[in-house]
């Protein structure tokens, strides 16, 4: 039987641009079909921003890479349609053991918090994730949406023109030019059109190599994140057992700076370390074996005129915490309402140096988490190891050394403080939905709060009254009339010492102004900020 | 702001200088290492507060009062 990852998903084909006259302007053109690339494209496309697709490849990654998918991003593939598919393949799991040298020395429940669609976590093959993106593309074209996936489409070159960018893109049957309003680079960590345009991307290198296998294996280890730091079966050094579907399960080894990759990746090496960790009756067959080194590091900046770059080709972190695709997911979700409302004349082209603002943030707090996991995981000198040793040693015996434990901080996503499309907030309500703040879900009437914003501005209203719909400038804001009578969650999380609330909601669903009670220049101020039009 | 105390504050200094060394009597440097990486941790937990413990922070890196 074929893997998913070898099966041509969007094989090449000619495209009537290839055989234009003079080069084809496209409103949007993406580069990288990865996670990232083609939710961008789906964001856009399904809000009815023309978009093409350019990738290299014509298939979804080749081994399991991402497996690890957080709640916020599965509320933005809830709001891209398809959210559903993944979290019905992907496996859940709230329960991690960390081990220190043979003995398990703590256990954590991640206890999510009830009133929520999604669960804190899946885990799930990055190539199921990218043919569930794949899906949702073919979905949005049988409905006629303007998009478009061009595979084995190579390009070689960019050049920002201030009011386009031109492209050569070269193709199995020969190259083509082609232009684009905008270009999103989402071509991944060694990003070509980052590296074609001359641009930094610093950071931080660490010197340690990990060991990738998914291996299928009929075995009885439990549904839980399993973390080793020092065990018997591979000293000094860590190690991590998680669960993905199918039956295959994602072991990541660190093997230290001096090695020989080569060497390490043939299946003659890598079995009998993995006997020895899993035990030699433990009968298993490998799927995929990769070697990965890190940095952690970002670009300057994000935008560069016409080029926008998302994702790893913007920032790269560990893997540790699972902020690579997570963060890539946010990225996209806080730019291509930007672009759409930049594209349709609705703000000025100054709203995307907004994107750089948030979504900077972001990054820095990934690989701020990130860096230090990557310490805490990897000490880098003696008394680094001394303390690390020390907080595990006393976490089997005190509960607090445990939360100095840091196998991976988990991905949360980012509050944007202090951004320019902030408006006013109300001291009244609960520090979590403050302005910049992604809006925290809750049942409601039956359903969830997030399902019912969906993807314009809202005017989300508790116990208050509003219109239905307001109009500034060319963007509407629609109301959600709710009440937190029968609705306990909503009202802890949105109103907290308030009796009524009015929030302001952008399209990304992060919250934008609140207030107790609608005022209508308020709030059409506040849309105006969160247009960057203030 | 919540102040490091700088003052003497250990009711019979020599008694608890003495019970220091001794808890380390016997152990390998190693061990010694480990044991003193444990104690800061347990220490610096006790005292919580973020002003006082960059305070001894920096006292203990050489950069604060003298008292």
């Amino acid at each position: 039987m074929n893997k998913i990852f070898e099966i041509p998903l969007y094989p090449y084909t000619r495209s009537p641009d290839q055989d234009a006259e003079a080069p084809v302007r496209r409103k949007v053109i993406v580069v990288g079909a990865g996670p990232v690339g083609l939710a961008a494209a789906i964001d856009l496309a399904q809000q009815g921003v023309g978009v093409v697709v350019l990738d290299d490849n014509d298939r979804v990654s080749f081994g399991s890479r991402a497996i690890c998918f957080a709640k916020r991003p599965l509320e933005i593939l809830d709001r891209l349609g398809c959210g559903e598919p993944m979290v019905e393949k992907g496996v859940q799991w709230n329960v991690g053991k960390v081990f220190f040298d043979d003995r398990q020395v703590y256990e954590f429940n991640l206890l999510p918090e009830q009133g929520h669609r999604r669960p804190a976590f899946i885990n799930l093959q990055q190539y199921y994730f990218e043919e569930y993106l794949v899906n949702r593309v073919r979905e949005l074209q049988a409905g006629g949406a303007p998009i478009e996936l061009r595979g084995r489409n190579k390009v070689l070159s960019v050049e920002d023109r201030g009011d386009h960018a031109a492209l050569s893109v070269d193709t199995p049957e020969g190259e083509y030019a082609l232009e684009a309003d905008w270009l999103i680079a989402c071509d991944g960590a060694g990003s070509p059109i980052r590296q074609m345009m001359g641009l930094d991307f610093v950071g931080r290198v660490f010197e340690d190599n990990f060991l990738i296998a998914d291996v299928i294996m009929e075995a009885d280890f439990p549904t839980e994140r399993w973390f080793w730091f020092d065990p018997p079966f591979n000293r000094g050094q860590s190690a991590l057992l998680h669960k993905q579907p199918d039956g295959v399960w994602r072991i990541d080894l660190q093997l230290g700076w001096d090695i020989d990759k080569e060497e390490e990746k043939k299946p003659e090496n890598v079995i009998p370390r993995l006997r020895a960790m899993l035990g030699e009756e433990v009968k298993f067959d490998l799927e995929w074996v990769s070697i990965y080194t890190f940095q952690c590091r970002r670009m300057e900046k994000f935008r560069h005129g016409r080029v926008i770059f998302a994702g790893d080709s913007a920032h790269q972190v560990s893997p540790f915490g699972a902020r690579g695709a997570n963060s890539g997911l946010q990225d996209t979700d806080n730019l291509c309402w930007k672009l759409k409302l930049v594209i349709e004349g609705q703000a000025p082209d100054s709203l995307l140096d907004s994107y750089d603002v948030e979504r900077i943030h972001g990054a820095d707090e990934n690989i701020l988490n990130s860096s230090r996991s990557t310490d805490f995981i990897t000490p880098k000198s003696e008394m680094s190891r001394i303390f690390r040793d020390a907080v595990l040693d006393l976490s089997e015996r005190v509960d607090f050394a445990r939360p100095l434990v840091n196998s991976g901080r988990l991905s949360v996503p980012c509050t944007y403080d202090g951004s320019p499309l902030n408006g006013p907030d109300c001291a009244a309500m609960p520090s979590r939905t403050r302005p910049g703040s992604p809006a925290v879900d809750a049942p409601v009437g039956g359903g969830w709060l997030l399902s019912r914003l969906g993807d314009g501005f809202r005017l989300l209203t508790i116990d208050a009254e509003a219109p239905e719909a307001l109009e500034e400038g060319g963007i509407a804001a629609t109301r959600l009339a709710l009440s937190a009578r029968g609705a306990p969650e909503l009202a802890e999380r949105y109103l907290g010492a308030a009796k009524s609330a009015v929030y302001l909601v952008r399209p990304d669903q992060h919250v934008a102004a609140r207030w107790e009670t609608y005022d209508e220049a308020a709030v059409r101020a506040a849309l105006n900020t969160a247009a960057g039009r203030a | 702001m919540s102040t490091l105390n700088t003052t003497p504050n250990i009711a019979r200094p020599d008694d608890f200088y003495a019970a220091l060394l001794a808890t380390h009597e016997g152990l390998s440097k190693a061990e010694s290492d480990a044991l003193n990486a444990r104690l800061v941790l347990i220490l610096a937990n006790h005292i919580g507060d973020a002003d006082v413990l960059g305070q001894a922070l920096d006292l203990a890196k050489g950069e604060g009062s003298r008292g």
